[in-house]
């Protein structure tokens, strides 16, 4: 249903048949509540969601935005301070730039690329395999998760233990390897370690599915055809055909990883079961918002700093977009 | 699959490799199903035992006795999730299949701009929005209601999103073919469009029942009262705040109380939820 326009002798006669009625920019306002009016099923089909969607998602984030440029204790009424909150986070706040910038660098780049190119490595290994056996592979490594708060709070505790009963120190006391149990998650060097490797068990999720879906779109004909413009081994293969076949889905997973990579930060406090790691070894931005929005009640300073993830998230999907747009711009 | 020579010795290794990698992803979960039959000696054992020896439902029992013994007792907390995670899947897919429908189909002003917005908000992080989400929730009273747990998951990018892509895939011809033939929107929507999206429904429910089974957020802030709080919250107070003999057996049986649910859903989509991700991509 294209929006009505008129042909051009239309557009000529229709105005010359009418008195000298009302200016241009009244009538344009005529014809859009006009339309309005007669896509009226799709806005009301459309309905609830936005009403949700913006009641929950648009005026919280246009909320924070504000926020974030004032003082607010949750009690009293919030006072306008400008950018002074974003200039105080990179001046000031010694605990963000010591600990929670490179903390969180460190995190995202590890876990951002390195989960999002363990998911497609496992795609692409499980889609060599015969169909039928498929999907026990898939469910083997699509539960981890599932099982995020379960698996985090009952067994990572118990291997991570920091005493002799822990299954790690167990293991390694077993081999000689330590001679004193280790206190994995107490110990500012070995704290974020841990927190990686938990969250890349974890990392195979939804964007592992897509691209499990995606590879089976490949046209195989590419491979024959690739062959014979001189593909020799299956990392060319996967750089030259693969990737650029399944792009959505590549991007798809992108997104997945960057929100997963974003979200990190319960870890930590499900692990250690407080908000503020030992020394801040463990402490992400997440955990820095939560400091202080729920510990100090500076609200204007946690949401400046939500601001400035919402920042990076949207700068990093720009970026994603841009490798993996498809070339047609479908 | 590709070549013969390749099928025979190097499908083997991969499939060895992938056995083993596959079974230690796989450990944790299978710890997790032991861990909770443990009678209490074995749960304390050394070194732990990944398998069973005498399994006993012992902990189940704990369970339920300990939280009986408590202010709310367990089953309302189970009550609560299932509620809960019922209605939201329900309106979720309901919700996010009328509005892609529309998004996909239909054209009309402001499309555009709401498409960017959705893919956008694809990259809110809930935590970034906590503080304001809560002054929302509280703003409209909805604190301390079913409505605190169900609605804030009700407006889902990712499922509209994800919906959107999947109904781009039927074709118009099929949907101007009923027209022709007088159906209206209503009639299109319902019989044409709802069970050709069975298998984007799938993924839908798996992915939201996963958010809301799991969340704890809802159950910290925007309920002060215990008895409409889920199993969730139930469970990560239990094994944050309470260390000791009663927690290993209570967490434990919880543990597997909450993993369950999530697995049985994806064995039952599983299929279908794949299928659906071969259309879904970003385009």
């Amino acid at each position: 249903m294209e929006p009505t326009r008129l042909s051009p002798a239309a557009a000529s006669v229709r105005p010359a048949s009418r008195k000298p009625g009302p200016p241009a920019f009244a009538r344009r306002i005529v014809t859009f509540a006009k339309q309005c009016w007669r896509d009226r099923l799709s806005y009301l089909f459309l309905a609830p969601f936005l009403i949700l969607f913006s009641v929950f998602i648009v005026v919280p984030v246009l909320m924070a935005i504000f926020l974030s440029m004032t003082t607010f204790n949750g009690i009293g009424f919030p006072r306008f301070v400008g950018i002074s909150h974003f200039i105080a986070m990179l001046t000031q706040d010694f605990v963000f730039m010591k600990h929670t910038l490179p903390n969180t660098l460190k995190f995202a780049v590890i876990v951002g690329p390195g989960g999002y190119a363990l998911a497609f490595f496992f795609a692409w290994l499980i889609h060599q395999l015969p169909r039928a056996i498929r999907d026990f592979f898939t469910l083997a490594l699509y539960a981890p998760s599932m099982a995020v708060g379960v698996g985090l709070s009952v067994i990572w505790v118990s291997t991570f233990s920091g005493d002799r009963v822990g299954y790690l120190n167990n293991i390694l006391l077993r081999f000689g390897m330590i001679e004193s149990p280790v206190l994995w998650l107490q110990d500012p060097k070995t704290l974020m370690w841990v927190v990686i490797i938990i969250t890349l068990w974890t990392s195979m999720g939804i964007g592992f599915l897509a691209m499990l879906g995606g590879l089976q779109t490949v046209n195989t004909e590419l491979y024959e055809a690739g062959r014979i413009d001189g593909i020799k081994n299956s990392l060319q293969e996967v750089y030259y055909i693969t990737i650029p076949s399944m792009k959505p889905q590549m991007l798809f997973g992108a997104v997945m990883s960057i929100v997963n990579t974003l979200k990190a930060g319960e870890v930590t406090t499900l692990l250690t079961g407080v908000v503020v790691t030992p020394n801040y070894a463990g402490h992400l931005i997440n955990n820095h918002i939560e400091d202080y929005a729920f510990l100090r009640y500076e609200w204007g300073y946690a949401s400046a700093l939500s601001v400035l993830l919402l920042l990076m998230g949207y700068g990093l999907m720009r970026l994603s977009y841009r490798l993996f747009r498809t070339k047609e711009d479908e | 699959m590709r070549s013969l020579r390749k099928v025979t010795f190097s499908q083997w290794l991969l499939l060895v490799v992938l056995t083993a990698i596959g079974l230690f992803m796989f450990i944790p979960i299978v710890f997790l199903f032991n861990n909770a039959f443990k009678p209490l000696n074995e749960l304390y054992l050394f070194p732990p035992p990944i398998f069973v020896r005498q399994p006993t439902m012992q902990n189940f029992d704990h369970l339920f006795l300990q939280a009986a013994a408590g202010a709310v007792p367990f089953t309302r907390y189970l009550f609560n999730s299932v509620v809960v995670a019922v209605a939201t899947l329900a309106a979720v897919v309901l919700v996010s299949t009328m509005a892609g429908y529309v998004l996909s189909k239909h054209r009309f002003h402001f499309k555009s701009v709401i498409m960017a917005t959705v893919m956008i908000s694809l990259m809110f992080v809930p935590e970034m929005v906590l503080i304001p989400r809560y002054l929302v929730v509280s703003g409209l009273g909805l604190k301390d209601t079913y409505w605190a747990h169900i609605l804030p998951f009700v407006a889902s990018p990712v499922a509209v999103f994800l919906m959107k892509q999947f109904i781009d895939q039927i074709p118009d011809a099929l949907l101007e073919a009923a027209k022709l033939d007088g159906a209206t929107d209503m009639y299109m929507f319902t019989r044409i469009v709802i069970p050709l999206t069975a298998p984007a429904v799938a993924t839908i429910c798996i992915i939201t029942f996963q958010l809301v089974f799991m969340d704890v957020t809802t159950s910290t802030y925007y309920t002060t009262k215990d008895t409409l709080k889920t199993m969730a919250f139930y469970m990560t107070s239990f094994t944050i705040n309470i260390p000791g003999v009663a927690a290993a057996s209570v967490g434990a049986a919880i543990g597997l109380l909450m993993f369950l649910p999530n697995l049985l859903l994806f064995l039952l989509f599983q299929r279908k939820m794949i299928q659906t991700m071969l259309h879904s991509g970003v385009k």
